[in-house]
Formats: structure tokens, C-alpha cells, sequence
């Protein structure tokens, strides 16, 4: 039996109802506004009133107004027909809406249920399994698509039956299932799971030991993440947060891809919209589209969605990970989910903690955090869920309580900094204060070893050692001059700069600079290290600032050519003479 | 605003504030209008049968015993072709003398644009300064603020970009603006002849502040039936953002709320996004495109109020007075828009990103010279021809009286390219340098 209940308070969209019957913290519930169905959770209980967050404007809304619970908490609806599509932050697909403008209390199907798919049994009759265990697959673009045991099944469960190979739509039972107490239970292609509980259904959670490559040389190079492993971006605007996390998405080695636009601009996902249908995936040469999915809630779109947003997000991700896939999620940006926390918290009247921030706000995050991860399936495959989250600093202060309790949760921290950005040394990530805690695990320093180099860790340490005595170097050449310090000053600043040029900026729109391999990567570290291991001599320094800017120089056109190719070859050869004659 | 028979009338008000009244009444919507007091009001907050209702104009001299009719709708604004040439208040009633409007009854802060639905943005707005179309162009559907402090000439620049911009409709949504300002735009819309296709809704500092929040949304609901009904090219002028959010913290204040960063609202973020994000290409060809301004004090980006529309806008422009060239400039450092990429290149020169970026660079490097010059050292003959060019930069590209094509723009910079530098020195792609070098 559903509760119901009836409007008695409104502020914004903060709803206080007046429940006849029991009702649970984050249940879904439906608002009746003049006829329109507006969809709402309970976010706190008092005696028999609900607070209720409302996912719509409530414009119009009357107290009186009759309520409907619906005993159950936001879920998101997970089958095959998730990539390539277009949600909002309740998986509402924008596709299938009717109009140029959202309409209020329109909700539409998340999944095509008449698309018939290829099915092709995994499991037999017989079998044993237990929730998250492969039954079969289809073919979802080029991706196998696995159907699972629902994750909410509880228990072991005998494969009574299941259908044999064929075409099927998303509704059609495929398998029956026998549970100890000999109970039948339908399993078709699609099942329901709230977005707030982490999916299971794995067998370990083991420390990430591969690195994802991103084709951005200051993450992949300096500061890798791991294949399952966190990272976030926290940058004042105007700094590249988002068209570093698009190079991310576009060159990403995952096998899907979820982006999670929160409360930011609507003409960044346009942008997705129009360029990822284009794009094709370096990796599997296929369009970039086929493995994505966009969870989409602009900054004009209602605010208590923004929170789902992510959450919806994450479980797609969970989903795909439970399907033996590498999936790498992006989500732009946590404040502004943050901040939709914030206004609630405030309208509830709730004590603020720093910055009028709600007092859980660090649990929040490091809770959602910890759904990331790599995982060892129940068949002994592995999974990953790689998270990339951005921060949007208030005042570009790094020092606020969003980037604090971020800090705590991510392992990866790509710090973007204004100074750079003024220069247009893009991409502005400081080499220095960044970190990655990957590179300080010894089975990641293996595995680089093995697939890049051997020592790898120990370049990259030394390449940061480079660029910090540069800063020294520079620090120095401004408080005495030029002609005040030593020559060997002016050699490592410009030493620094070598690095920072070569290594660190990157033309995110250039055909070619925009990505390098790993190979290219290792090439080009090797050169840029080698030409700094060696001494120079200079006359003066106004000399030592030519050969640098005319190895740099060459060094760019370098590239910014395809890799190897005859006008790679030229200029390093200009690169190899020049460096001789300098000597 | 006449009595009906159906309206409900109260005449007993519990609570009164600087910007609020509370009363008992039943069957009240959210957001419904009502007349207090002959004052126009808003419902903000319904708590049991308590109401309580903003008052636009102020409460002062509100008795208790006020009455109060509540109008059964949301703010609306009539929309029709005869909307063109007009200049209104915050409630859309005329302000010129001229005839009421007659059409359409739109409510005003509608609902938002389907993410799918919009188009990307792909048609450049050129407006001949190179510190705009050359760094940072501008693209229509975008919404991009100016970052000024209150003595820098932002209303000027705002004119002169709206009279040159190709659109059909320019809507001006003036807030806080003095009368001499509000004076000064109607003198140059009409000397420009362009009045037929320019729209005003003004609260000028004489009228009460809570009314100003009426105004962007008055002047987009007029936008969005010229760019969706009509499809036409719109732009939208807000000035001055900074009084609009002031006037948001008032009411939040009067509310009670627990005040988040700079003592503004916790919802500063997403009440400012709703406005700018109604800048939109649509796909039927119309589009929004929204030139705001947000005075700064002293230069302070990292209050909440800029540093909000940061992160909301494509971009910012800063206007900044250049002591070496004696000019206004467009900032090159911490200016951007962040649509650029759509048209760079694309619609303008091939050389276009690499030539702005180098310039930008070398201006960069003129400003370390700056530094080592007011440290008292040396200066390289490298640091001396950055000065020289960051002057002539300063002068011929970055001022805001520049006029000039893209092409002309671009001429320019490769023209002091050659004048100070060696092709080594700026770093340009090979077959770029090959092309254009003088």
C-alpha cells in the first residue's frame, strides 16, 4: 500500500508534505500540480512531515496539492540501448522528447524497448549462479553487452531455462531462474537499481596496477592515473578544466565512456552532441559515440537533479563494470553538485558548516569517490570504473570545502593554475604541485617499466627535478638579473622551459599534438632528457637563449608532425646538428 | 491590474520586512503575482496557510491593515512585433509615452531549452576590435560578460558592439543603470537609426532594486519570441549583472537565509546560470546571444559574483586602462571566449589561433621585461623589442577604439612580428611563416 500525502510548505523547490502513511528516506515520490506529475524525493522525514526535494520548477504548485508515494528510491534503468545515449539527470532520454523546450513532468523511457537484439546464450540449463553472473550477450555496437542476473537478486539460483540464440527485444524473458526454495524468477534484458546503493556483485576490489592512458603527455607522462583510480581537476575558469576533460573522453583507453555534465554549460555537451557522432576513437577506430553516454543537467536545468546526475552516472558505470569492461567516467563538475547539496541544506534550514556547506559534504564525496575502482568479477574477469572529476573552485582558491574534502578522496590531483593559463601554457596543469599517489605504487612502477621503459618512474622524477631547479633557477635570475647569476642558472631555467614547451604544453587543437602515445611519449622524454643531461657552453646568456629557443622551436615542429614521418625526420636531424654545433 | 470577481482579497498582514509581507490565505500557487498595497508582489515562500510575498517596489509605508489581491498567474510579458522600438519598466509596462502592447501574454522565466535540441554555436559576431574578433571572438548563441571596474567606459563598449553586430534584435535589459546612462543608450540607439530593431526594459537607480530582478527575464521572454517564433538573430545587452545579484541578496537576506560566500545567496550560481543560460543557437536558425556586464570592485574577480559568472559564461572580457599605450584595452591575459575555437580558423584565416596565441606570448614576455625593468635590471635587446611591440600591440590591436577586419587584424600582427622578432623567436608553424611572413 503507497502512501500519499498533501503539500503543506513550499520554498522554491522545497516541498514539506503531510504523509498519511509510512515513508522512507529517499523515496520517489509525485507532486500533482494542476495535472502535471512532478516528480520529487524525500530527502528528510519529521514526525509526519516529508521534506521533499522537487526535481521540476514548482511554479504554480498549491499547498493541498495531493502527493504520491512510490515506496521505492531513484533507480536507474540499466540494459542494452545505454551507450550512444542522451540523458538527463533522472535518465529521462532527451532524444525522445517532443519540443525545443523541456517541458515540465515530461518523463521519457530511458531504453528503446521494441529494438530487437542479438542475444547469445552464456549460461545452460543447470547451472548455478548468483546476481551479477553472466547469462548471456548481445552485441551492443561493437561492444559484448553482457545480460546479467539482476544485481537485487539475493541468494544462489538454478538456470531453470533460457532461450536460445536469437533476436529479442529488451523485455523478452531470456532466462527463468529456480531460487533454493524452488521459487521461479523471470529475467529479462533490463533491470532496475537505485542510484545512491553501490553495485556489488564482484568478487574483490584489488589496488589498480595499469595505468589508463589519456594522450595528454602531462597526465600520462608526469602524473599517470590508473586503470580504475581516481583523479580531479580543480581549476578557477577560464583554465581548460573542460577541454582538458574532453581530450580525456575523446582519447581515453576505455572501453566506455559515461560523461556526467553537472550543473555547467549547455553549449559544452552541444558540443559533445555535435563533435562525438563525428569523432573516431583512436584505439578501436570506431565512432566515438558507440561507447558513450551522456548523463546531462545544465546549470539552467532543475537543481535536484544535478545530485542525481552523478549518482545515474555512476551506476551506468558500475553496470558496464560488472560486465568485465574498462570504463572511465567524467563528470564536470562535483560543485556544482556540491552546491546543489548547499542550497538545499540552507532552504532546510539545517546548521551550515564552512562556507555554508552542508557538515557531511566531505562524507558525500569520499563515499562517491569510493565507487570507482578496479574489481575482480565473480568469473575471476576484471572490471574497472576510472573516475575523473572536475572542481570548480570558488574564487579559484584551492583552499575551500569542496577541493579540501576532494583532496581526501582522490588519488590523482591535476591542479590547473591561472598563471599558466595567462601565458596560454596550455594544457595549465602545474607539473609540480600535481600528483599522482599511482606512481608511488611499486606494481604501477613495474608495469611501466615492462610497457614503456625501463626506469620510467625514475625519468619522470628526474624530469620534475628539471622543471623545480628551473623555478630555483628563475626565482634566482629575477632577484639578481641577468648578468647577476652564474651562467648554469640561465642553462637550467632554459632547461625547464625545454620540458615545459615539449612536454608539458600541448595543442589540444592540433590534428596531431593533440594526441600522443604512450611510444611517442617515451621517444620525445628520452630526447628532451638527453639534450639535458648535457653541458652547453655560452658566451653569454642572451646566446644560451637562442640555441634554446631555436631547439625548441624544432622541437615543436617535431610535434606537430605525425610521428616519424619525413618531417619529424628533418627536424630532428636540424635538431641533432644544431645540438652538435652547440656543444 | 482591476479587480476581478474571482480574486481573492485579504486585508490582514502578520509580518512585515524592508522587502516582504507574510499573511494568512489559502489556495495561493508558487511564484503567483499579487497587489499589495497597490504594490506589485511575488509569492516566495508558503508555509501551512502562511504566504509570504516579495514586494518589488519595497514595503515602506505597507500598513498591517493593507490590502492584498492575489492575480492568479506568474509575472507575464505581452509579446508581438510591437515590441520593437519600445522602452519599458521592470513590470513591461511603456516608458515612452507610447500605447500599450497588444499581444500574446508570455510568462516570464520559462523553461529551459532541451540540451539536444540546441544547435552548436557557429556564426562569428564580428565588431571591428581586434581585442574581441581576434583573441577573443565572439560567436552567436554565447553569452560572454565584460569584467570592468565601475570608472571604465563598459556602457560605451556595449553600444558600440550592439550597433555593429550583424543581428536582427537587440534587447537591452538595463539594471541599476543611472538615468544619465539610460539617457546616453537611447541617444545612441537613435542617432544609429537602428531604434526599429531595439527593444528596452530599464530600472534605472531611481526605481527600487528588488524590481530589477524582473528585468532579465522580462528582456529574454521578449528575446526568445524573436530568436524561437520569429527566428531571428537576437542580442542581449545586461548591465549591470553586479546590482542585479546585490538585489538577490536582499531578498535572500529578508528571508532569513543563511548567507554562503561574500554574503550571497547559496543559490547565487544557479540563479545566474538561469539567465545566462538562455543564450542559445537554435535549431531553426534563431538565436540568443547575451553581452553582459559585471562591474568588479577594485578588480576583484574572486568575489562570488564574478567568480560565479565565470564559471557560468563563455568567457570574459576585462577592459583595463594601459598606462604605455594610454588606451582602454581588452585584456589579453585574462580575457577569453571560450567559443573561439568554433570560427578560429574556420570562418576567418588559417594563421588566425597561432597568430593570436604568439602575439598573446610575446606579450607576455614583455610584461617579465616590465618586471625586470621596475627591478632595476638590465634589460636584453630580446626584453627591449617586447616592449616596443607590446606598445604597438597595445595600440593598434588591443584598444577598444580599433575598427578594423580580421584580415586586417592579423595583417597587423604579422606586420610587427616581422618589425621585432625573428621567425624563431615566434615559434609559428613552418608553412604558417612560409605564407605570411613580412
Amino acid at each position: 500500500m503507497k502512501s500519499t500525502g498533501k503539500v503543506t510548505g513550499i520554498v522554491s523547490n522545497l516541498v514539506t508534505v503531510l504523509t498519511d502513511g509510512p515513508v522512507s528516506q529517499n523515496e520517489i515520490c509525485y507532486i500533482n500540480c494542476g495535472g502535471t506529475r512532478l516528480m520529487a524525493e524525500v530527502i528528510k522525514v519529521n514526525g509526519k512531515n516529508a521534506a521533499v526535494q522537487v526535481f521540476e520548477s514548482t511554479r504554480g504548485l498549491k499547498n493541498g496539492d495531493t502527493v504520491e508515494f512510490e515506496d521505492k528510491m531513484l533507480e536507474a534503468t540499466l540494459g542494452p540501448g545505454l551507450l550512444s545515449s542522451s540523458y538527463d539527470g533522472l535518465q529521462n532520454n532527451l532524444t525522445t522528447m517532443t519540443g525545443v523546450f523541456l517541458k515540465r513532468g515530461e518523463y521519457t523511457e530511458a531504453l528503446d524497448h521494441r529494438k530487437l537484439w542479438d542475444f547469445t546464450p552464456i549460461a545452460k540449463p543447470g547451472d548455478k549462479v548468483i546476481a551479477a553472473d553472466w547469462l548471456g550477450e548481445v552485441k551492443e555496437g561493437w561492444l559484448p553487452h553482457k545480460i546479467m542476473v539482476p544485481f537485487a537478486f539475493k541468494g544462489e539460483f538454478t538456470v531453470k531455462s533460457i532461450v536460445p540464440a536469437g533476436q529479442y527485444n529488451i523485455d523478452t524473458v531470456i532466462a527463468v531462474l529456480t531460487d533454493a526454495d524452488g521459487e521461479d524468477a523471470n529475467v529479462t534484458m533490463t533491470q532496475k537499481w537505485p542510484v545512491k546503493i553501490p553495485i556489488k556483485g564482484y568478487r574483490e576490489k584489488p589496488r589498480p596496477s595499469r595505468i589508463m592512458e589519456t594522450g595528454v603527455r602531462v597526465i600520462d607522462t608526469l602524473n599517470p592515473i590508473a586503470e580504475g583510480g581516481t583523479g580531479f581537476i580543480p581549476g578557477p575558469f577560464g583554465c581548460g578544466k573542460t577541454v582538458l576533460q574532453h581530450a580525456i573522453a575523446k582519447q581515453g583507453d576505455a572501453e566506455v565512456i559515461v560523461m556526467a555534465a553537472c550543473g555547467e554549460r549547455a553549449n559544452e555537451v552541444v558540443e559533445i552532441f555535435t563533435e562525438f557522432p563525428e569523432l573516431i576513437d583512436p584505439h578501436t577506430g570506431r565512432h566515438l559515440m558507440e561507447r558513450t553516454t551522456i548523463i546531462c543537467n545544465t546549470s539552467n536545468m532543475p537543481v535536484a537533479a544535478r545530485e542525481a546526475s552523478v549518482y545515474t552516472a555512476m551506476t551506468i558505470c558500475e553496470y558496464y563494470r560488472a560486465m568485465g569492461m574498462k570504463v572511465l567516467l567524467l563528470a564536470d563538475s562535483t560543485s556544482r553538485w556540491a552546491q546543489a547539496l548547499r542550497e538545499m541544506s540552507n532552504r532546510m534550514e539545517e546548521l551550515p558548516g564552512a562556507d555554508a556547506f552542508p557538515v557531511d559534504l566531505s562524507a558525500i564525496i569520499s563515499s562517491f569517490y569510493a565507487r570507482a575502482g578496479m574489481v575482480v568479477l565473480n568469473n575471476g574477469k576484471t572490471g574497472s570504473v576510472t573516475f575523473i572529476g572536475t572542481v570548480s573552485p570558488a574564487g579559484g582558491n584551492l583552499k575551500e570545502p569542496v577541493t579540501e574534502s576532494t583532496k581526501k578522496a582522490a588519488r590523482c590531483f591535476y591542479a590547473l593554475e591561472q598563471n599558466r593559463a595567462d601565458k596560454k601554457r596550455y594544457p595549465a596543469v602545474n607539473p609540480i604541485d600535481s600528483y599522482s599517489k599511482y606512481l608511488e605504487y611499486p606494481e604501477i612502477e613495474e608495469y611501466l617499466s615492462e610497457k614503456v621503459a625501463p626506469g620510467w618512474v625514475q625519468m619522470v622524477e628526474k624530469t620534475k627535478n628539471i622543471i623545480r631547479k628551473g623555478r630555483e633557477a628563475q626565482e634566482q635570475i629575477n632577484i639578481l638579473g641577468d648578468d647577476g647569476v652564474p651562467m648554469t642558472y640561465h642553462e637550467q631555467f632554459w632547461k625547464s622551459e625545454l620540458v615545459d614547451f615539449i612536454i608539458l604544453q600541448q595543442d589540444a587543437f592540433d590534428p596531431v599534438d593533440s594526441v600522443t602515445p604512450m611510444d611517442r611519449q617515451e621517444y620525445m622524454l628520452k630526447l628532451v632528457l638527453d639534450i639535458c643531461d648535457r653541458s652547453f657552453e655560452f658566451e653569454d646568456f642572451e646566446q644560451c637563449r637562442k640555441f634554446f629557443n631555436e631547439m625548441i622551436n624544432l622541437l615543436k615542429q617535431m610535434n606537430y608532425s605525425e610521428f616519424k614521418s619525413e618531417n619529424f625526420n628533418k627536424y630532428q636531424e636540424q635538431l641533432n646538428n644544431l645540438i652538435n654545433n652547440g656543444k | 491590474m482591476a479587480n476581478k470577481a474571482y480574486q481573492r482579497v485579504y486585508t490582514q498582514l502578520e509580518s512585515i520586512t524592508k522587502a516582504t509581507v507574510a499573511l494568512k490565505a489559502s489556495g495561493v500557487a508558487n511564484d503567483e503575482l499579487a497587489v499589495v498595497d497597490g504594490r506589485l508582489a511575488q509569492v516566495v515562500k508558503t508555509k501551512g496557510d502562511t504566504v509570504t510575498l516579495q514586494v518589488f517596489s519595497g514595503t515602506e509605508g505597507i500598513p498591517t491593515n493593507a490590502e492584498v489581491t492575489f492575480l492568479g498567474h506568474p509575472p507575464v510579458l505581452k509579446v508581438s512585433e510591437e515590441l520593437s522600438g519600445r522602452f519599458f519598466n521592470a513590470y513591461g509596462e511603456p516608458i515612452d509615452g507610447g500605447p500599450e502592447i497588444e499581444g500574446e501574454e508570455r510568462q516570464i522565466g520559462g523553461p529551459s531549452v532541451n540540451p539536444y535540441k540546441r544547435k552548436q554555436p557557429s556564426q562569428l559576431i564580428p565588431t571591428g576590435i581586434a581585442g574581441i574578433d581576434l583573441n577573443n571572438t565572439i560567436v552567436s548563441g554565447q553569452k560572454i560578460p565584460f569584467f570592468a571596474d565601475p570608472d571604465q567606459p563598459y556602457n560605451n563598449v556595449m553600444a558600440q558592439v550592439a550597433l555593429r553586430a550583424d543581428v536582427d534584435k537587440i534587447i537591452l535589459g538595463g539594471m541599476g543603470l543611472s538615468n544619465d546612462d539610460y539617457l546616453y543608450f537611447r541617444h545612441e540607439f537613435e542617432s544609429a537609426g537602428a531604434l526599429d530593431k531595439i527593444i528596452s526594459f530599464v530600472n534605472t537607480t531611481e526605481q527600487p532594486p528588488v524590481e530589477r530582478l524582473l528585468i532579465p527575464d522580462m528582456a529574454l521572454t521578449a528575446a526568445e519570441y524573436f530568436a524561437v517564433d520569429k527566428n531571428e538573430k537576437v542580442l542581449v545587452l545586461l548591465t549591470d549583472m553586479t546590482l542585479y545579484a546585490d538585489a538577490l541578496s536582499i531578498v535572500s537576506n529578508r528571508m532569513d537565509q543563511i548567507p554562503s560566500k561574500d554574503s550571497m545567496p547559496g543559490s547565487l550560481y544557479s540563479d545566474l546560470a538561469k539567465i545566462y543560460e538562455k543564450a542559445v543557437q537554435l535549431p531553426d536558425g534563431g538565436s540568443i546571444t547575451i553581452i553582459a556586464v559585471t562591474t568588479l570592485n577594485d578588480g576583484d574577480i574572486t568575489h562570488a559574483i564574478p567568480d560565479n559568472t565565470g564559471y557560468i559564461t563563455e568567457g570574459q572580457l576585462y577592459l583595463r586602462a594601459d598606462p604605455d599605450s594610454g588606451k582602454v584595452i581588452i585584456d589579453p591575459f585574462r580575457s577569453l571566449s571560450r567559443l573561439k575555437q568554433l570560427v578560429i580558423g574556420k570562418q576567418t584565416r588559417e594563421d588566425h589561433n597561432q597568430v593570436m596565441n604568439t602575439a598573446v606570448r610575446l606579450y607576455s614576455d614583455a610584461q617579465n621585461a616590465k618586471t625586470k625593468l621596475e627591478n632595476g635590471f638590465d634589460l636584453s635587446d630580446y626584453d627591449l623589442r617586447c616592449l616596443d611591440f607590446a606598445k604597438e600591440y597595445a595600440t593598434r590591436l588591443l584598444a577598444i577604439d580599433v575598427n578594423i577586419s580580421i584580415d586586417e587584424m592579423l595583417d597587423t600582427a604579422w606586420e610587427l612580428f616581422g618589425k621585432y622578432f625573428t621567425k624563431a623567436e615566434t615559434g609559428i608553424r613552418q608553412s604558417l611563416i612560409d605564407k605570411y611572413w613580412k
